[in-house]
């Protein structure tokens, strides 16, 4: 698979199938992402969105049960070859549904990854904190109180300190699960904001249950439906009637799902 | 940021961070598989000690349904009905007394009570845990046995019902800790959705809160007979140690674990009493371990279905 292609697309997808011991979530999807575009993902649930991602990220590991079968092709490196499985997650970044802030101080929630990987300099660290709450639009609400809990902050301010959390690792590949599930419209708008930006430094795949969202912030769209992918098409075109599948447009017309 | 050429170079190399989680996994699946192997070697030796009579001399036969225990007699009988039987009833009498204790001690725990009095009451629980077997053996002995006499006029007051309430009492914090442990993992979020549907307090505790923390309660109660089951010198002191099957909560009686307490100093070793008391052993053994595997089960099963 790697061909003249891969050089700007940053995942390869190919006969990508999940199942959960008998039961299967997801089956042949082929697809690909390209280098800087958001990619959203829609459709109805138990379509297979989120066992998508958790395929991007070789969860199967550790899941016991879960079974991946396919190959997904990562920065020109089929993700099955890569031996240390933590670098890999290290270059991607997982925003799921429901905002976690883990038990630490906001500051220490934003330094984790970075220590993990082993940066010890408090000014770089500091650095680091400052701008991923910047961009995650969360930097003017907490930089008097950053050593407060990051599990005590609003819903809404969890849910940028974890996209915050997931800059920090300076990632290739930023995986957002229905981040907006849990958060106020005001703040999806900033996010959404930020999203746009983010999008030069890194490539985004958006799975979101809101087809406006889709349409607003992404590149191009895949319709999942059912564990198979239906289709994948600009996303003006999908959403100015230029869906293939009548059931792309039946979902995008609110008929069912 | 376009992904330099090589940022993905790293992906394949075994870092620091790699080798101590590697390093971390082995010494834990260590100190996992440490267990198993405990187990099956406290096996071997518990059978390999009674092993040469099990297998030339011994009618399980007679072993599992004989009514009449007598070792030293000539010539011997080995007949371990009279203390299968006695654990039976006082394992049963222990889960009479301790299971609606424990169970109400938890709930109001876990539940009712609040602030500094739900804290004296765990500490004081935990405290009554830590008690020495020997010291209920004491107060069965002391205090149960002359109450026993005077209440229900027996002519002894150490037997079935001395024994199971005594071990009743020393099972009823350690299932009490468990089973409030068990409530306490119910999400509040169930209890405030009953809340507002109007359900009072019992009633949220009866359909949401107990059904949820059922395999955690089960496991508690389990906990509490594997405790009665193998608690041996309380019981020895309070049951009256007689050796014939009881009929009543007012019999004397024997258990597995008191009699190989109480005979096994006197039978010579490698002979046939030394030996069928190690067989006794291995019977207890396998009691208790149906008894987990049938907990287990139940937790599983359960775990299926929901």
């Amino acid at each position: 698979m790697v061909t003249a292609a891969a050089a700007t697309n940053l995942l390869s997808v190919r006969g990508l199938s999940v199942r959960y011991g008998e039961h299967v979530a997801l089956q042949g999807v082929d697809l690909d992402v390209r280098e800087h575009e958001i990619f959203g993902i829609i459709g109805p649930a138990n379509a297979g969105k989120t066992s998508f991602l958790r395929a991007l990220n070789r969860m199967d590991e550790f899941v016991p049960g879960m079974h991946v079968d396919g190959t997904v092709t990562f920065a020109g490196r089929d993700l099955r070859t890569i031996r240390n499985l933590y670098a890999l997650r290290r270059r991607i970044g997982v925003v799921f549904p429901l905002p976690v802030g883990l038990p630490l101080s906001i500051y220490d929630n934003v330094a984790l990854s970075p220590r993990l990987a082993g940066v010890r300099g408090r000014a770089e660290l500091d650095e680091i904190v400052e701008r991923c709450l910047r961009r995650a639009a969360l930097w003017d609400e907490v930089k008097d109180r950053l050593d407060g809990l990051g599990s005590l902050l609003s819903g809404g301010q969890q849910q940028r300190l974890t996209i915050a959390r997931a800059l920090s690792q300076q990632p290739l590949l930023l995986l957002l699960d229905e981040f907006s599930i849990a958060v106020d419209p005001v703040t999806t708008m900033r996010v959404e904001e930020v999203l746009k930006d983010l999008r030069r430094e890194l490539t985004i795949v958006l799975v979101t249950n809101l087809v406006q969202q889709a349409r607003r912030l992404a590149d191009r769209t895949a319709f999942f439906l059912g564990g198979r992918c239906v289709e994948v098409a600009g996303t003006e075109a999908l959403f100015s009637g230029g869906a293939r599948d009548q059931r792309t447009t039946d979902y995008l017309e609110g008929r069912f799902g | 940021m376009v992904p330099a050429p090589g940022s993905h170079q790293g992906l394949d190399r075994l870092d620091g961070a790699w080798w101590r989680d590697w390093a971390a996994r082995v010494l834990v699946s260590l100190g996992g598989i440490s267990a198993i192997l405990f187990i099956v070697a406290i096996i071997v030796f518990i059978a390999s000690q009674g092993l040469e009579f099990a297998w030339n001399r011994l009618s399980w036969a007679e072993l599992l349904t004989g009514a009449r225990w007598e070792p030293t007699a000539n010539p011997p009988r080995y007949g371990a009905w009279p203390l299968l039987a006695g654990t039976a009833w006082i394992t049963a009498v222990a889960m009479l007394v301790a299971v609606p204790l424990s169970f109400a001690a938890a709930i109001y725990i876990g539940e009712f009570a609040t602030g500094s009095r739900r804290e004296w009451l765990k500490v004081t629980i935990e405290t009554l845990a830590a008690i020495p077997s020997v010291v209920w053996g004491v107060i069965g002995l002391q205090v149960l046995n002359p109450l026993i006499q005077q209440w229900f006029d027996t002519p002894v007051g150490l037997n079935v019902l001395n024994a199971g309430v005594i071990l009743g009492l020393m099972a009823a914090p350690i299932m009490t800790t468990l089973a409030e442990d068990a409530l306490k993992a119910v999400p509040d979020t169930y209890r405030e959705a009953a809340e507002a549907l109007g359900a009072t307090r019992w009633q949220v505790i009866w359909r949401v809160v107990l059904p949820h923390a059922r395999p955690g309660l089960s496991a508690s109660v389990l906990l509490g007979i594997g405790r009665a089951f193998g608690e041996t010198i309380a019981v020895l002191m309070a049951s009256g140690h007689r050796l014939l099957p009881p009929t009543s909560v007012f019999d004397s009686a024997a258990t597995i674990t008191a009699t190989i307490a109480a005979e096994l100093g006197e039978a010579a070793v490698d002979s046939d009493h030394y030996q069928v008391l190690f067989v006794l052993g291995l019977v207890l053994f396998a009691i208790t371990f149906s008894i987990n595997l049938l907990a287990d089960g139940l937790v599983r099963g359960r775990r299926r279905r929901a």
